[in-house]
């Protein structure tokens, strides 16, 4: 089996360093961060790791019911695939940041992208 | 073959199994989610043996200090005592109340007595019970410096518990604790350029224990203390304060007023909300420690405005007052 990017880029310590600026980056972006208001920020941010480590190809135990179940509520309030949008976009801007090549940016866009349509409850 | 004595029941734990899988297999009804230990969902607090440092990976500095530690990724060497985090400080003991005085016209300060050895780091709470009802209160005391355990009480207007102990509890009275709790507490890193405590009412509580305990190990970068209230009677300590300014000099402290006029206002006291006055004091704040005690909503606006300046959320530590939901 060839490496994940996950592995590629270092893992975990990788993970952890691209955490908080993917976080910041949501928080910061209008488009999106409405939906995070009155959340707790320390869960907020683990669920943000525990998706980067997914996009990124690690270890991980997600599914596609747990993507539906975990946003329902989201969409109800609205989430669409703009929204969607933008979190792939602050994704990308987050890796690139952090020096990932553009190949392994367009692998980790690709598994986050596969979710999208459970995301969205579609 | 090691063992896991999870909330006093012991269960053997298979080579090579995580802690967590260990409980699952035992039907222990444990919370998980990633169990790859990135979303801290499983996380729980070991009381005894030794904890690998892989299992406790990107939790808060003061977090591992206290034994948590995340079950999915943990292969301990040894036996491990752990405890579900909402159960970890569930046994009451008896505190007798030695002394009690106000610090103003609605903060009350009791000072307790513990008859056991009651270990705690300066700044975390502790749950009190007044028959089925609880309440949690922040330590202001220092545990090796200050003999008693020292309570800020603010009167709540109808409130049940803290009427009580303003009007009704004498010195020499027992009270019904639990704890301590809590992750708000000075741990130094040694990366820190400095620590900023920012509070409004009694959230001073917390941080007058965080502050002196960063000064009795000898923290020498600057410590910033803003505490805010509506009025200037609204503020307490501030003689303290001051006093505790004049034998430090990395320690300066700013009471705030919002409440009334600006001109209005007394020498030496700022005009504003504290984290605002905090925010134009400091500006760099990327490589410090913050402390956030107090109002909800000043602690959840503080904190993410500090986060979107670029401060890391390890190294923001809140403790918001959350008002008990009202008697049914």
């Amino acid at each position: 089996m060839s490496q994940s990017v996950y592995e590629k880029i270092g893992g975990d310590a990788a993970v952890n360093a691209a955490v908080d600026l993917f976080y910041r980056k949501v928080l910061a972006d209008d488009r999106i961060n409405g939906f995070f208001d009155g959340t707790d920020m320390e869960k907020q941010a683990a669920k943000q790791k525990a998706f980067l480590t997914m996009a990124l190809g690690g270890p991980n135990n997600y599914t596609g019911e747990d993507m539906r179940k975990g946003h329902a509520h989201l969409v109800e309030r609205g989430l669409n695939d703009s929204h969607f949008d933008a979190v792939m976009e602050n994704l990308g801007a987050t890796l690139k940041e952090l020096g990932v090549p553009d190949d392994l940016i367009g692998e980790a866009a690709a598994i986050a992208e596969s979710t999208r349509n459970d995301v969205l409850g579609k | 073959m090691t063992k896991i004595v999870y909330q006093g029941r012991s269960y053997e734990r298979l080579d090579d199994e995580t802690v967590l899988r260990c409980l699952l297999r035992n039907d222990v009804r444990a919370p998980y989610s990633c169990e790859s230990g990135a979303c801290q969902s499983c996380t729980m607090q070991a009381t005894s043996g030794v904890i690998p440092s892989n299992a406790q990976e990107d939790l808060k500095e003061t977090q591992k200090v206290l034994g948590y530690f995340k079950p999915c990724v943990c292969k301990p060497a040894g036996d491990l005592e752990v405890v579900a985090l909402d159960d970890a400080h569930k046994q009451k003991q008896h505190l007798t109340v030695v002394e009690k005085s106000f610090l103003n016209d609605e903060i009350l300060r009791l000072r307790l007595s513990s008859d056991e050895p009651f270990k705690y780091h300066a700044g975390q709470f502790i749950n009190l019970f007044k028959d089925d009802l609880i309440r949690s209160y922040s330590l202001a005391s220092l545990p090796d410096r200050d003999s008693t355990l020292e309570l800020h009480i603010r009167r709540v207007p109808m409130g049940v518990v803290s009427n009580w102990l303003c009007d009704d509890v004498q010195v020499g009275d027992q009270l019904s604790v639990a704890g301590p709790m809590g992750e708000c507490f000075y741990h130094e890193t040694g990366n820190e350029e400095g620590l900023l405590a920012v509070g409004t009412g009694s959230g001073l509580a917390p941080l007058w224990g965080i502050v002196r305990d960063a000064l009795a190990h000898g923290f020498d970068k600057p410590i910033i203390l803003c505490h805010g209230g509506m009025t200037p009677e609204r503020l307490y300590y501030v003689d303290e304060l001051h006093q505790l300014e004049k034998r430090h000099d990395n320690f300066s402290y700013y009471p705030c007023v919002s409440g009334v006029d600006e001109n209005a206002l007394p020498a030496g006291i700022s005009w504003g909300f504290p984290n605002d006055v905090a925010f134009a004091l400091q500006p760099e704040l990327v490589k410090w420690q913050l402390f956030l005690c107090g109002h909800p909503e000043m602690v959840a606006n503080t904190k993410r405005k500090a986060f979107l300046q670029g401060v890391a959320l390890k190294n923001i530590h809140a403790d918001p007052f959350l008002p008990a939901s009202p008697p049914t």
